[in-house]
């Protein structure tokens, strides 16, 4: 594999976790892996699939605070104590526009990642740049849409139902704008380091994450929007 | 210099060490881009669906809201599939795992506390007969 080995000792060690009962192999002083010692068919799984899983688990653990969230807007959705519902306060065009701008920055994320995998830094650049944009779009819609909620006196402390208005909705916008200071991050990292393996696990955890934001808007527009609309 | 000395030098496996051999995907970066365009064809069309139904009101009315919950599980599924590429070969039995551990655990939250909550006074006297008690 390479040309460092390492010292016999440490090997010796290394042998002696991995096989206690020196069953995985016949002969010795092979530096190479253990074939068939408790890792399954194939051995075990490379690290970018690992790296995947964990933070494939860490969004899941996201989703599931996100479904507390909506579980809270569909309880409180008709505490309204006399303030505006849904209905008065849903603007459907712009929820159209943050669609189309977080749809269009799902896609063209995917595309960054397929340029990152060519190895290609100028496409990998251009794509997170226009991903960002798209994202910083929606941003200030929804923080427009805010403000000017805000205007009216529909702030959070109005009813119980503005509060989990705000609070489901602000939680994703907080997300995509965390979101956006990643990829600042990572726009750099590209540019300084290349495509080193741990900048293209960092690649494929920051696309899981733009994606899966993607997936929890359109429970948002549905269930908060176009639900409300038609209520 | 045949084909395949000219490539060694671009690959991970030589200039890192802790990079596995095989950590690379194999697929060219025409299969990343077919399958982004299909998901962004198909989310498309799910979304401009669900928008169109909300306004226009193609269906029955009590009907409506199963359609646009349908429509956006639909849409998830497809961001699923070829945004995560979550599929169902070998690698991916443990993300899918995960998933189903994960829907399992968001059904519960979201249509637990929705039943409960709107069952909150299910045992309890109705109120005028609360007061008519009293009095």
């Amino acid at each position: 594999m390479t040309d460092v080995q390492f010292p016999a000792s440490l090997e010796a060690i290394r042998r002696r976790r991995e096989d206690p009962n020196r069953v995985g192999h016949g002969g010795h002083g092979s530096g190479g892996p253990i074939l068939g010692a408790g890792h399954g068919k194939t051995g075990p799984a490379t690290k970018r699939i690992i790296v995947g899983y964990g933070f494939w688990i860490f969004l899941l653990s996201d989703i599931v605070m996100f479904s507390c969230f909506f579980a809270t807007y569909a309880v409180l959705q008709g505490a309204t104590a006399g303030g505006p519902g849904i209905r008065q306060i849903v603007d459907l065009p712009r929820v159209e526009w943050e669609t189309a701008c977080l749809l269009a920055s799902s896609f063209t994320c995917g595309l960054s990642f397929a340029a990152s995998n060519a190895k290609n830094i100028l496409w990998t650049q251009v794509f997170l740049v226009i991903t960002g944009l798209l994202g910083l779009a929606f941003v200030l819609l929804e923080l427009q849409e805010f403000v000017a909620l805000a205007h009216q006196g529909f702030t959070p402390q109005r009813s119980g139902f503005l509060t989990a208005f705000f609070s489901l909705v602000g939680t994703h916008g907080i997300h995509v704008a965390g979101g956006l200071l990643w990829l600042g991050t990572m726009l750099a990292q590209v540019q300084v380091k290349g495509f080193r393996p741990e900048i293209m696990h960092r690649l494929i955890c920051f696309n899981l994450f733009w994606h899966a934001l993607d997936i929890v808007w359109v429970g948002i527009f549905t269930i908060v929007y176009l639900l409300g609309s038609i209520t | 210099m045949s084909d395949i000395e000219l490539r060694q030098p671009v690959s991970a496996e030589d200039h890192w060490p802790d990079h596995a051999p095989g950590d690379e995907p194999n697929d060219s970066p025409g299969h990343w881009i077919r399958s982004y365009l299909m998901g962004l064809g198909l989310a498309t069309l799910l979304t401009v669906a669900s928008f169109w139904a909300a306004s226009a009101h193609p269906v029955w009315g009590p009907a409506l809201p199963v359609a646009l919950i349908v429509l956006a599980i639909a849409q998830m599924g497809i961001h699923l599939v070829f945004f995560l590429h979550v599929t169902t070969g070998p690698d991916n039995t443990n993300n899918v795992l995960a998933l189903a551990f994960g829907v399992m655990v968001v059904a519960l939250v979201v249509l637990g506390s929705i039943w409960i909550m709107n069952h909150l006074s299910h045992n309890m006297m109705p109120t005028d007969q609360l007061i008519q008690m009293q009095m």
